[in-house]
């Protein structure tokens, strides 16, 4: 997955970093900070000085945005722009003492859909900032098919989704020169911008449009930043980055985080660590636990096969019965293999089935290009060998279909090995159609 | 334009991934292919010139180059680009392989390319009417003519697969595992595939789905195509309008994977980078709809596939557009493979008559053939039929240096040996081993500092200047008595024949310059036997149109001292002979020609 959300306060810190390049007629203070709670935020004002001398704003940056209309954007104690250092430490505390309700969408202000609901754990906080409505616009960028597309509105600080006859979209192809992407911005800026502000507005879009694509933004979203002469004021952020051009970012990113969505389950440490041995080796290592509980758990090499084989369970046991998602591919070593089938029977046999049926291993994949069926089927032996006896204890029926070079070897040992140690196991080569197992397993 | 590959074409493999070339060639060996689909590896680390592969029982080599400029320049009708570069280079490489130009397909293996970074090659490459396949991805077949590296698996499977020979449908996928698993079903349930394609897996790939089938819907081998896509993109949506405006008109049976994807919001990512869907359109169930209704055979899941392509090719045969196949004859690979742990490209005596460089001894060797020892040097030293201009310098060259007399430092050895009762060989080896830097080397420096200072166009006093810093006198100048008023008949003669016989002698001409400055100078810096030996060599390469590269690399692996070496063995057998018949007592020197100077070692 390349394009990755960060965090506000991250996109913030790199527009911040890069700031004289992409917009040198401007001046941005970058006052803000990020906390985890109310102590840390106080003890941060004996550096940032401005937290304890101006008026704050404090909300949520995990990812998730309709702040304002959830309530949880802090501005006013009793009146807007009245919030002080110890309102701001004591409502951080508050709100991530519980867990909140957030909803996602909004019918007007009434929410509409299923809340999620999770602790809060990351606030950004601000000094509030009094501007005119006149002084807000709207600004993001984001790849649309093969162009970039560059949007501009008027307008800031408004749902975008429902005003879309207000946003000027322009489109660029990937082949356009400098010199042709600043006549378009400038012959496209929203025709409601303040005379006065033109000009300024064009500077700023031209080096807000080259600053997401020379720092590999895959969007980049600043609702509303605030304009007032030369003095920039960016009030919202939203960011993703492209993962892919992270090697050579790290520079211009700096140490960056790739937070989990507010709401979804927080890494399990067995995801993490199949993460960081994927990042680590040239084959391709993947887990997502969907869950934990139910019944039939997929070791699938191959991107392809693996979607293939998540189908075929949800066509024909349903989605209730399918735990994970993933794949190993790409060639890996026995020993990669080995700890990516270790994490997975540990996993599975944490517990039983709850209601008594015996829980269903499907080793699957394609016919391999080039990956050593034999090679990776040792790792997944010397992982049964491991886990036999838990394996018994639960109830696993192991289903095998692989194809490729020395699978007849790898079909031989996987098979041999698990009647060894006393585990239930059927076995199938190419002849057998792929995800023929799925099928088999599920009638049982 | 409407086949992607034939059986003549040839690819630059980037990245020396022996086990992947080896499958090609293998490949290649299998199915009769007369040259290697591999024409040249590009190793920018490695320093080999060239690397074994099997081709069947037997071994080929195929050549290495440190750039993607280098190979194409040798190789300029390989027109494809496997570019196996990592994903921090494959872009570099791809740019690079665009800007040369020459190529018609690039292949990129990588996953993960900055997303930015591929935008701009894809569109580069569809802008120069280049096909790219990938990044992130298997590769390419086309089944009895060229096979991408690992596509396909082993030579087993792509045997049971039918995938060495041309069978009647179009494959597309996006994943390459599953490629190879269509190829299979493909086999199984119809004549396996005339073309197939892997896009790859990346979310922005150079060619989609739309260009392969349009390019399979002109080629006549292919009879109707066969679709694997993906949750995510709207790509199918392009061939969809494809078939509705008429230009695609062979049967299409698609799929596309992923349907599991709708049960899940957010957060599962299913499949590769391009597969997520961010509109309901995009979702595998609404594409699979929408191509079932603009009339594609769309199956009613994964498992169904293989009776909906049995169906269409049934039908396609009853219709007649597709005929029986006659399985072609294979060539076997034994099962047993040695490599060879010695390398011969000069001669062989395999044969009726052992030959040399292709020509049998006997059609050089007798007088009749017209043929001397120069054309013999030219057979086994270069691998090259030289011109009777350049054999005969040879020639000359050769008799200039085989003997100056007994007191060079050489000679002498050789006789002193001689004297000491050893036999032939071992007195001329002991002579031999004197020639090097000091004795007879003067022809390897006089060539490579004259050529440095010629290639740098230093003027002669800037060339004197450069030698000087590097404190050497200049070799191939300098006489013990000889001047330009007393002049060595040996270089007259050579110079005489280089302006008779030589196209042109610019060295030489550029050392004539250097001469007039240095004999300015002192009257005997005149340029000597060697030296004009060394420079005419150098230009009568040029003349024979070796490359400025090729020629450095014959100075610096020696070969101008070889002429020196072969000529003067004749001599020194000569002086080994001469102190046979003369029967002459071990040779002593006299004490009272050595200055004796040994003071006592001091205690350390």
């Amino acid at each position: 997955m390349a394009q990755k959300a960060i965090r506000e306060y991250d996109a913030k810190t790199i527009l911040a970093k890069h700031w004289d390049k992409y917009f040198p007629d401007f001046t941005y203070a970058y006052e803000t900070i990020m906390v985890q709670n109310g102590a840390e935020l106080k003890s941060a004002a004996a550096e940032k000085t401005w937290l304890a001398n101006k008026p704050l704003v404090a909300k949520p940056d995990m990812l998730f945005g309709k702040r304002g209309k959830n309530g949880l954007v802090l501005f006013k104690d009793n009146k807007p722009g009245d919030v002080s250092l110890d309102k701001a430490a004591s409502w951080i505390d508050e709100k991530s003492s519980t867990k909140q309700n957030v909803y996602f969408s909004f019918d007007g202000d009434t929410p509409t859909g299923e809340p999620k609901t999770d602790y809060l754990t990351h606030f950004i906080v601000e000094p509030f900032t009094p501007h005119e409505q006149a002084e807000e616009y709207y600004i993001s960028a984001t790849c649309v098919g093969d162009d970039d597309v560059l949007y501009m509105s008027a307008e800031g600080g408004m749902e975008v989704e429902e005003n879309w006859d207000k946003v000027t979209e322009v489109t660029f192809a990937i082949t356009e020169t400098e010199e042709e992407i600043e006549a378009k911005i400038r012959a496209n800026i929203p025709k409601d911008v303040a005379e006065k502000d033109k000009e300024g507005f064009a500077k700023f879009a031209i080096g807000f449009f080259k600053a997401y694509r020379e720092l590999n933004f895959a969007y980049l979203e600043i609702n509303p930043f605030v304009m007032q002469g030369n003095k920039i004021e960016l009030l919202d952020m939203v960011a993703k980055l492209d993962d892919t051009a992270g090697f050579m970012m790290t520079e211009q990113w700096g140490d960056i985080e790739y937070p989990t969505s507010f709401g979804m389950e927080e890494k399990s440490p067995e995801v993490m660590a199949i993460e960081e041995a994927d990042s680590k080796s040239g084959a391709s290592l993947k887990l997502t636990v969907l869950k934990p509980d139910a019944r039939i758990w997929t070791m699938v090499a191959g991107g392809g096969a693996s979607v293939v084989y998540a189908d075929t369970i949800a066509d024909l046991a349903g989605i209730e019965d399918l735990a994970n998602y993933g794949e190993y591919s790409g060639g890996p070593t026995t020993g990669e293999t080995q700890f990516y089938a270790e994490t997975l029977l540990d996993l599975m046999t944490r517990s039983k089935d709850p209601k008594g049926r015996e829980k269903v291993l499907i080793i699957g994949g394609a016919i391999a290009n080039f990956t050593d069926v034999a090679k990776t089927f040792t790792g997944i032996i010397l992982a049964f060998e491991k886990y036999a006896e838990k394996m018994k204890d639960v109830g696993v029926k192991i289903y095998v279909r692989r194809g490729g070079p020395n699978y007849e070897k790898g079909l031989k040992d996987i098979k041999e090995a698990a009647d060894r140690l006393g585990l239930w196991i059927d076995v199938y080569g190419p002849e057998t159609h792929v995800t023929d197992i799925v099928r088999m397993a599920v009638e049982g | 334009m409407a086949q992607l590959f034939t059986k003549d074409t040839q690819a630059i493999f980037w990245n020396n991934n022996t086990s992947a070339i080896q499958r090609m060639l293998d490949y290649d060996f299998v199915i009769g292919r007369k040259t290697p689909s591999v024409a040249a590896i590009v190793a920018p680390t490695g320093d080999s010139k060239f690397q074994k592969f099997f081709w069947g029982g037997d071994e080929i080599m195929v050549p290495l180059f440190k750039n993607t400029a280098e190979a194409k320049k040798a190789f300029p009708n390989a027109d494809v680009l496997l570019n196996f570069a990592s994903f921090r280079t494959a872009y570099d490489v791809t740019m690079e392989a665009l800007n040369l130009g020459g190529f018609k397909t690039i292949m990129i293996t990588a996953e993960g390319i900055p997303e930015r970074l591929a935008r701009g090659m894809n569109a580069k490459a569809r802008n120069l009417g280049v096909t790219v396949i990938g990044p992130a991805t298997v590769g390419a077949i086309a089944p009895g003519a060229f096979k991408i590296a690992n596509i396909g698996g082993t030579i087993e499977n792509i045997i049971n697969s039918k995938l060495h020979r041309a069978g009647s449908c179009g494959l597309v996928t996006r994943s390459g595992g599953l490629f190879n698993e269509l190829s299979n079903i493909i086999a199984i349930n119809a004549d396996g595939i005339a073309e197939g394609v892997a896009i790859g897996g990346d979310r922005f790939v150079g060619s989609v789905f739309i260009d392969n089938l349009l390019r399979m819907q002109d080629n006549p081998e292919v009879k109707y195509m066969l679709l694997l896509g993906e949750v995510g993109g709207t790509e199918e949506y392009k061939v969809i309008d494809a078939i509705k405006e008429g230009k695609i008109t062979k049967p299409i049976i698609a799929w596309c994977i992923g349907t599991i994807a709708k049960h899940y919001s957010s957060g599962v990512q299913f499949g590769h980078a391009g597969a997520s869907a961010n509109a309901e359109r995009e979702t595998a169930d609404a594409k699979n709809k929408a191509m079932s209704d603009a009339g594609i055979y769309v199956p009613s899941s994964f498992n169904d596939l293989p009776n909906k392509i049995a169906e269409v090719y049934g039908k396609l045969k009853a219709e007649g557009v597709i005929t029986e196949i006659t399985e072609p004859a294979i060539n076997a690979i034994p099962s047993v493979r040695k490599s060879k742990n010695f390398i011969c490209t000069i001669s062989d005596d395999r044969g009726d008559e052992a030959t040399y460089a292709g020509f049998p001894i006997s059609s050089v060797a007798t007088p009749d053939t017209g043929k001397g020892i120069g054309d013999v040097i030219s057979l086994l030293w270069f691998k090259k039929q030289y011109p009777k201009w350049a054999t005969q310098f040879i020639e000359t060259v050769i008799k200039t240096v085989a003997d100056h007399g007994p007191a060079v430092s050489g000679a002498h050895n050789a006789k002193v040996t001689a004297r000491a009762g050893k036999s032939v060989v071992e007195s001329l080896v002991t002579g031999l081993l004197t020639i090097g830097p000091r004795f007879g080397g003067a022809i390897d420096g006089a060539a490579e500092h004259f050529k440095y200072a010629h290639d740098n166009n230093l003027s002669p006093a800037e060339f004197l200047n450069h030698m000087k810093k590097l404190g050497i006198p200049i070799p191939g100048i300098g006489h013990r008595i000889k001047s330009l008023r007393n002049p060595d008949l040996r270089v007259v003669g050579l110079k005489k024949y280089a302006a008779e016989h030589f196209p042109s002698t610019p060295l030489l001409d550029y050392a004539l310059t250097v001469e007039q400055l240095t004999t300015s100078k002192k009257d005997n810096l005149i340029l000597n036997v060697d030296g004009t030996i060394g420079i005419l060599m150098v230009d009568m390469w040029r003349a024979l149109g070796y490359s400025e590269e090729e020629i450095n690399e014959f100075i610096s692996s020696g070969t101008l001292n070889a002429f020196f070496i072969a000529g003067r063995t004749i001599g020194f057998i000569g002086h080994v002979l001469d102190e046979k018949r003369l029967a002459m007592p071990m040779y002593r020197h006299p004490m009272d020609d050595i200055l004796y100077q040994v003071d006592m070692a001091e205690e350390i």
